[in-house]
This record gives structure tokens, C-alpha cells and sequence, in this order.
């Protein structure tokens, strides 16, 4: 079940090659949902979801599907999955897909579930296609709840909704820094954690 | 069969997306039924919030809606009651409402169990990405605002979305008056720092959501503004007792 090959599939993405520290994917959705920490959550786990799903169900058809409009068949598969997941949240956790809005929808824009489409599902069987997807969304998620985190926390001063910085700080003259619920240091947050990433990981850095 | 043969190509985008179109129909159809109750207990939530009714289990939601919310309405320009079957105000389709030349202006009343009465008016506009609307509660006197909810489809999450995320937003509206002097005068959503020109009462707007804090303000302007004739009326009735 869990050879050499297929254990690769699954940790690698955690960190030596993950899509969005190391292979660049799907920077567009850590801006947009990193405000807080709740909705990145939640987007890990649909991400997670959509990703080994759509691996799964590609891997099986692999074989079946013209090279010609391979990237539309992809497409259609992960557009429905993505209108399933919706569906399921509205239906089973309406607050939460308030909450999510437009950015469910955007799962289909999401680089990572493409490039690994592309570059694994294709070539590979059901079983590791699953537990690279797995993987992947893992790898995404957890970029997506630090970053929200510093983000939550220097921004409005919470975790996860709860009251973090005391109230003895602010009566001091401490202020939530705005900038930090803004777009821009969601990138700014990236970077750095890129260069804490690479600075431990020598043979990641190019010359 | 050659994979890369035009008529392989077709009939597999064809089939396929046959399949997954019956496959969504099925799925849209079985989570329907759960989806509406979904989206009618929000409302129920929404509405409840503006007169301070905290969100329970929504098992019990529709008993505490109807216990505390006890007639329903559409009035006229002036006030008149043209309508006023049950469910009238609650099943009103806000969007195509607002639009309407002459419109029929929904208000559910409701009573607290201290015995006061309190109008609830549903208000609805445009934010910075899409629709937001908000259910607004007026004392008995018809002036002075009780409590106000605000929802939105697709405010950025942390910006705009305050305006439901962030109780304090909706609970600056507590207290402030819409009549100063006799003369309706919308509650105002301003920048920090700055003031009403015509001596409204204000509130500030949210830092980081400009568009949307305007949005709010524009929307409780039109769509409060039109109940001016019910307003009046319940003034000048309050005035005779």
C-alpha cells in the first residue's frame, strides 16, 4: 500500500516540493482567503477534497481520454466536483459557505489541482494519483493556515476568532496593524516563509 | 478505435458530459429540500438578530421566529396596510422588490416580551461585489432605530464582510434616530473624522471597506426613505394617544 514510490507521492509535497513554496502554485487563493483562519481551513479541506477526487477519477479514465482535449476533460471533472462540494456545504454547513462564498468557486481556477492533473494523474495509477492529491492538498493547506495565521493574528489581533493580544497591550498604545488583513502581505507572508524554507533547504535554492 | 479520430473526440465529450450533467441534476435535486431550509433559517436568524434575539439550534428557530415576530405587512407610500397575509413580508422577493416603480414595502412586526413593539423593515442594495441587504428594527415611536442586521453574497472575507462578521458595525446603529427635527434624516455611515453636511445622525465606516461601508449607507437611505408616509403615521398616532 504504502511503498517507497507512494510515500514520496504523499510527504514530498509537505515540504521538498511544495506547490506553492516551491512549485508556485495557487498563490492566487492564499491572497484571497488568508485574512483569517477559519475560511483557510476550510478552503484546505475542500482543496483536499477536490484534489484527490479529481485525481482518482482522472487516473481510472486516463487511458480513455483523447490527448486533443485532455485539459477539457480535466476541467469539466474538477468544475463538477467543485459544484458538488458547494452544494454539499450550503446544504450541511450553510454558515460556513457564507462565509466562503465566491472563493469554493474559485477552486476551479486553482493552478495546483491542474498541475497535478497534468503532471501525475495522467501518468499514474488510482492509488498513487489519491495520495499525491492528498499530499498536494496538504501541502497547500498548510501554507494557507500559517500564513493566515500571522496575518489574523497581527491584523486583528485573533486566532481563530478568539481575542489573542490582551486588551493591557492595546490600553498601551498597541494597534492592529491594517495592512495585514490587505492582500499585499499575504505575498509578503509567502516570501518570507519561502525564504525561511529555502534558507533550511540548500539544495532547493538556484545559483 | 483511434483515440485522436474526430469522431472519438466528439462522442466522448458528448458522453461525458451527458454523465456529469445527470450526475449534478441529481445532486442539486436530493440537497434542495435541505439548501431551502437552510436559506429560510438564515433569514430567520437575520431578522431575529435585529431586535437582539440570539441565534438558537435551528430546530426550535421557527417556533422562537413566530413567537416573537406576530404579523406581517405590506404598506403603501403613505402607510396604508394593503396587505397582510401571513408570511407576506418573509417570502418577499427583496431584488425584484426593489426595483419596482410603485412599490409595496414589506414590514414585520414584532413584539419583545417586555411588551414593546418593534418594526422590522428589510432594506437591500448594492455592496462592492454584489448584493447586500439588511433587516433594519424601528422603536414604537417610529423614529429611533432598536437594532440592525446586515448580510452580504460576496463581500471580501475580513474587509467588507464586517459588515455581518463584526457585531460592533451593526450594533453602532443601535439608538440612532432617523427623524431630527420632524424631518427623516437617514442614519449616516461616514469616515472617520468626518460629519454629516445636513446634521444627521452618524456612524463610522468600516477602515479597508470604503465601498461596501457607502453601499450600507446608500442602501438604508433609498430604501428607509420610502417608508417616510408609515413613519409619519405611526408618529402622528403615538402624537394622538
Amino acid at each position: 500500500m504504502l511503498s517507497k514510490k507512494n510515500k514520496e507521492a504523499l510527504f514530498n509535497p509537505l515540504s521538498k516540493d511544495n506547490p506553492v513554496l516551491v512549485q508556485i502554485l495557487g498563490i492566487c487563493s492564499t491572497l484571497a482567503v488568508t485574512a483569517s483562519m477559519e475560511p483557510a481551513i476550510v478552503m484546505g479541506i475542500s482543496v483536499i477534497a477536490v484534489m484527490a477526487l479529481s485525481n482518482v477519477i482522472i487516473s481510472f479514465i486516463r487511458k480513455s481520454i483523447p490527448t486533443t482535449i485532455r485539459i477539457i476533460v480535466q476541467l469539466v471533472v474538477v468544475a463538477a466536483l467543485v459544484i458538488i462540494v458547494q452544494q454539499f456545504l450550503i446544504a450541511f454547513d450553510y454558515d460556513v459557505s457564507k462565509q466562503l462564498s465566491v472563493f469554493i468557486g474559485l477552486i476551479i481556477t486553482n493552478c495546483i489541482l491542474m498541475g497535478r492533473l497534468e503532471a501525475f494523474a495522467l501518468n499514474n495509477r488510482p492509488w498513487p494519483s489519491f495520495l499525491d492529491g492528498i499530499g498536494n492538498g496538504l501541502g497547500y493547506t498548510i501554507i494557507l493556515v500559517i500564513v493566515a495565521a500571522v496575518r489574523e493574528l497581527f491584523g486583528s489581533g485573533t486566532l481563530m476568532g478568539f481575542q489573542v493580544i490582551p486588551q493591557w497591550c492595546y490600553d498601551h498604545g498597541y494597534e492592529n496593524n491594517g495592512l495585514m488583513i490587505l492582500p499585499p502581505m499575504a505575498l509578503i507572508t509567502v516570501a518570507c516563509i519561502i525564504w525561511v524554507h529555502r534558507a533550511r533547504n540548500p539544495e532547493l535554492m538556484e545559483n | 478505435m483511434n483515440k485522436n479520430s474526430n469522431l472519438y473526440q466528439i462522442l466522448y465529450s458528448a458522453i461525458m458530459v451527458v454523465l456529469v450533467g445527470t450526475v449534478l441534476a441529481f445532486v442539486y435535486m436530493a440537497l434542495k429540500p435541505r439548501q431551502d431550509d437552510n436559506i429560510a433559517n438564515d433569514k430567520r436568524k437575520q431578522i431575529l438578530s435585529a431586535i437582539h434575539i440570539p441565534a438558537t439550534a435551528d430546530q426550535q428557530l421557527k417556533n422562537i421566529y413566530h413567537k416573537y415576530i406576530t404579523a406581517e405587512m405590506l404598506v403603501d407610500d403613505h402607510g396604508n396596510v394593503v396587505d397582510s397575509t401571513a408570511n407576506v413580508a418573509f417570502d418577499i422577493d427583496m431584488k425584484s422588490n426593489v426595483k419596482a416603480t410603485h412599490r409595496k414595502l414589506p414590514v414585520l412586526v414584532s413584539k419583545l416580551d417586555d411588551g414593546s413593539t418593534k418594526y422590522i423593515i428589510p432594506v437591500y442594495g448594492a455592496g462592492l461585489w454584489g448584493p447586500i441587504w439588511g433587516y433594519i428594527a424601528v422603536d414604537a415611536d417610529g423614529k429611533t432605530i432598536y437594532g440592525a442586521n446586515f448580510s452580504h453574497e460576496s463581500e471580501t472575507p475580513g474587509l467588507g464582510a464586517r459588515i455581518t462578521d463584526d457585531p460592533a458595525f451593526a450594533n453602532a446603529f443601535n439608538g440612532k434616530t432617523l427623524y431630527k427635527d420632524g424631518a427623516f434624516k437617514c442614519v449616516e455611515v461616514m469616515k472617520k473624522g468626518q460629519l454629516p453636511t445636513n446634521g444627521a445622525d452618524y456612524i463610522d465606516a468600516l477602515s479597508g471597506a470604503t465601498i461596501t461601508s457607502r453601499g450600507v449607507g446608500n442602501m438604508m437611505q433609498q430604501c428607509l426613505g420610502l417608508y417616510d408616509g408609515f413613519f409619519k403615521k405611526i408618529q402622528s398616532q403615538n402624537a394622538n394617544n
